[in-house]
């Protein structure tokens, strides 16, 4: 396989489409997906089928706007159709050639128009499991012309200039990684791609993946020519069946085009990707971690260093780098490390995709370049909170992250001013919440998060998070006094200070920022027993809400210590 | 050293064949063992200490530590799940829109805990960490087909349909 061999498919993929009038793509996303578009799809394709015109039914990932659809996209006009039911296939197909069906017009163009698309580009063009729909799309480019015509160094400098960093949340610069890996000593390197999108609230990786496989796996081919890898693990979740089933399906597709395994491109260059299945473990998102996983073993992190550049998987220096990150990277190289860095913010260069959900009303994806304000993406992009509430705060950085107030909405997101906000970018969720949010409740909720997915290696993670989670529930239920929360204070400072992963090291997050913020809340469920948004269960008798009382009885949980002492 | 050869397969169930190709095609390495519990569960539905001790006898991994990666990980179960599973998201945005409430009125209403399955074996409750249909909060798998924008009605009405079955 070389340039020309591409260019020749992206020709047949060109005359192939030519053959058609029209297209009719269809968000095939778990969310649509959910609300009916796969009968849909079938529907389409036998309407069409009937109406004699030339007329292209194509599955594609997600288009973005989740809450309105399904959605279909009528191409060359770039007509997008909303909340389309199978019943209306006949009058889309009919309508072809007339005008669009004014009724499922989907006015979304502020939406779309503040959105800049780089990692998403594909999202709602391609069938993802169809390669050469990808290569007619300058896929599959950015790797042969790596290979034949730039060195590694090169390869790395472009990603330096670039200005990239690493898109799970810690936001390290990955042309500094890359070229800590190169430099390392040792004949087997290995490349891996962390998949393991264990934050609740966020799906960004899992609609790349499969939405838009081979961009990851050309990310991951060139990562590993520039840092001299020679065998590649894509780690996923198994709670994402379908994105694993789209990779598995990739992979064997570039295999069986050359630009997978032996030789790629007839260079001596050879990498061949391998899947691995996570196993439900947040705590596996952390490197090491997740090294340890792929060997086979529990998920417990290590102490670092070494970092895994050094000595990671079975000892040998190893790159790991999140699905969005390799998704940058095949533009980056097509495009130059220079047309990157011109997108964003001085110290976040680029896009970034977020998954919008909560209360909002254009839940879904969206990619944004850096340092857009925070309130353009809630009002504009996402629409505003609906039903007449009023927006109160915005969480980022999941689990580790924290929740920013509405009077904050003017920041520009960027790494730095997240950090500086007391939150983080996290890997791109981001839950809206608004007056019917119990900010101490939330806290709660992502403790109690932190207390179960604890792997139990490290005393302050272990015992620590489950004391908070003690005292968060005693305030919640409104049995909580102020010794409690400068318990908890303390306890915020110790669990940061001395864990031994990150996971232990960012699970205060979530509570130092809404004391920080919404101190008041706390006050009213110590002080005046009550619960502002009324969400909290107080007392008597809710200990739980996860528990029922026919549940409360079985069970035969022993107390904790500070109830007795209560 | 003598060659390694391993144990014969639990009975002929042929669902052990497949446990056993997953095996082989990772040349009976110790590295896949997630990857042969997967496919265990997968067929089996749930592991029993029968299948561990026969993966790890396979991959030469001690009993103790196969089963201390079992009970690591959630995705592993050690008790065969109900004849349907409602599997209720718990994620972020589920939380926010309201999953606790949808988890409490079913266990009200099957009379048992989160995880746990009705004594009839008729239908298990779990809840997931998050399924990544988080537009769509709150979300639920009726037997893994997803639902979003689940009502408490909507869930009830569910449960009832497999009640009367």
């Amino acid at each position: 396989m070389n340039i020309e061999e591409l260019e020749q498919i992206a020709e047949s993929v060109r005359l192939e489409n030519g053959r058609f009038d029209y297209e009719l793509n269809v968000c095939m996303d778990l969310a649509c997906v959910s609300q009916g578009s796969d009968r849909l799809r079938d529907a389409l394709a036998k309407a069409a089928e009937a109406s004699g015109k030339k007329v292209r039914v194509r599955r594609t990932g997600c288009m973005g706007p989740c809450s309105s659809g399904p959605l279909v996209r009528v191409d060359p006009e770039e007509t997008l159709y909303h909340h389309v039911t199978s019943s209306q296939a006949e009058a889309i197909v009919s309508s072809l050639g007339s005008g669009p069906v004014p009724e499922l017009q989907c006015d979304l163009n502020e939406h779309f128009d503040n959105q800049v698309r780089v990692v998403l580009e594909n999202a709602g063009h391609i069938d993802p499991e169809k390669i050469d729909d990808y290569i007619a799309r300058e896929g599959y480019k950015a790797l042969l012309t790596a290979l034949t015509e730039m060195t590694p160094l090169e390869v790395i400098q472009q990603i330096t200039e670039s200005g990239l960093r690493g898109r799970g949340g810690g936001g390290y610069p990955t042309g500094l990684k890359w070229a800590t890996v190169a430099k390392a000593s040792g004949d087997l390197k290995y490349v891996i791609c962390n998949g393991d999108e264990g934050d609740p609230g966020a799906f960004m990786d899992r609609s790349v993946m499969e939405g838009d496989p081979h961009r990851v796996v050309e990310g991951m081919a060139i990562a590993a020519y520039a840092v001299g890898g020679n065998k590649g693990y894509i780690y996923v979740r198994a709670e994402y069946p379908v994105a694993v089933a789209r990779l598995t399906t990739a992979i064997r597709e570039a295999r069986r085009r050359g630009l997978l395994g032996n030789n790629i491109g007839n260079t001596p260059f050879s990498f061949d990707v391998e899947i691995r299945l996570g196993a439900g473990a947040f705590v596996c998102g952390e490197e090491t971690a997740l090294i340890a996983s792929i060997e086979g073993k529990r998920g417990a992190p290590k102490p670092r260093p070494p970092y895994p550049a050094v000595s990671g998987l079975w000892g040998k220096p190893t790159l790991i780098n999140n699905v969005e990150t390799y998704a940058n990277i095949a533009p980056i190289i097509r495009n130059g490390g220079k047309w990157f860095s011109a997108m964003g913010s001085e110290r976040s260069k680029g896009t970034k995709v977020f998954a919008l959900t909560g209360k909002i009303s254009h839940t879904g994806l969206v990619e944004v370049p850096m340092g857009i304000k925070l309130r353009q993406i809630i009002e504009v992009i996402g629409g505003g909170v609906p039903g007449g509430h009023t927006f109160k705060a915005v969480q980022t950085g999941g689990p580790s992250g924290g929740c920013i107030p509405a009077e904050m909405m003017d920041i520009g997101v960027s790494y730095d001013a997240l950090m500086a906000a007391g939150s983080i970018m996290g890997s791109g969720g981001m839950i809206v919440m608004d007056d019917t949010s119990c900010m101490v409740n939330v806290a709660r909720f992502f403790i109690e998060f932190c207390m179960t997915e604890s792997c139990g290696k490290c005393i302050p993670c272990r015992a620590g998070t489950a004391q908070m989670h003690t005292l968060l529930t005693r305030i919640c239920n409104g049995s909580g006094t102020m010794h409690d929360l400068d318990l908890l204070v303390e306890l915020c400072a110790t669990v940061k200070e001395t864990s031994l992963c990150g996971l232990g090291q960012t699970a205060p997050n979530p509570v130092l920022s809404t004391l920080k913020y919404f101190k008041n809340e706390y006050m009213e469920h110590i002080v005046n027993k009550r619960c502002p948004a009324g969400v909290c269960n107080i007392r008597p008798p809710a200990p739980d809400s996860y528990q029922p009382a026919c549940a409360k009885q079985a069970s035969s949980s022993p107390a904790s210590p500070f109830e007795v002492l209560a | 050293m003598q060659p390694f050869t391993p144990p014969p397969l639990p009975s002929d169930d042929k669902r052990w064949k497949i446990v056993n190709g997953t095996m082989r095609k990772n040349g009976f390495a110790r590295s896949a063992l997630i990857e042969t519990l997967h496919t265990v569960q997968s067929s089996f539905g749930y592991l029993d200490n029968d299948a561990i001790r026969f993966v790890a006898l396979s991959l030469r991994v001690p009993f103790s530590q196969a089963y201390g990666v079992v009970t690591f990980y959630h995705y592993f179960s050690l008790k065969p799940p109900g004849k349907h599973t409602v599997t209720i998201c718990a994620g972020t945005a589920c939380y926010i829109k309201g999953s606790d409430k949808l988890v409490a009125a079913a266990q009200e209403r099957l009379g048992i805990l989160q995880g746990q399955t009705t004594k009839d074996g008729n239908i298990s409750l779990m809840t997931a960490r998050c399924v990544g249909a988080c537009s769509r909060a709150p979300v639920m798998l009726a037997d893994g087909e997803v639902a979003g924008e689940v009502t408490g009605e909507q869930m009830l009405a569910q449960l009832e349909r497999w009640t009367v079955e």
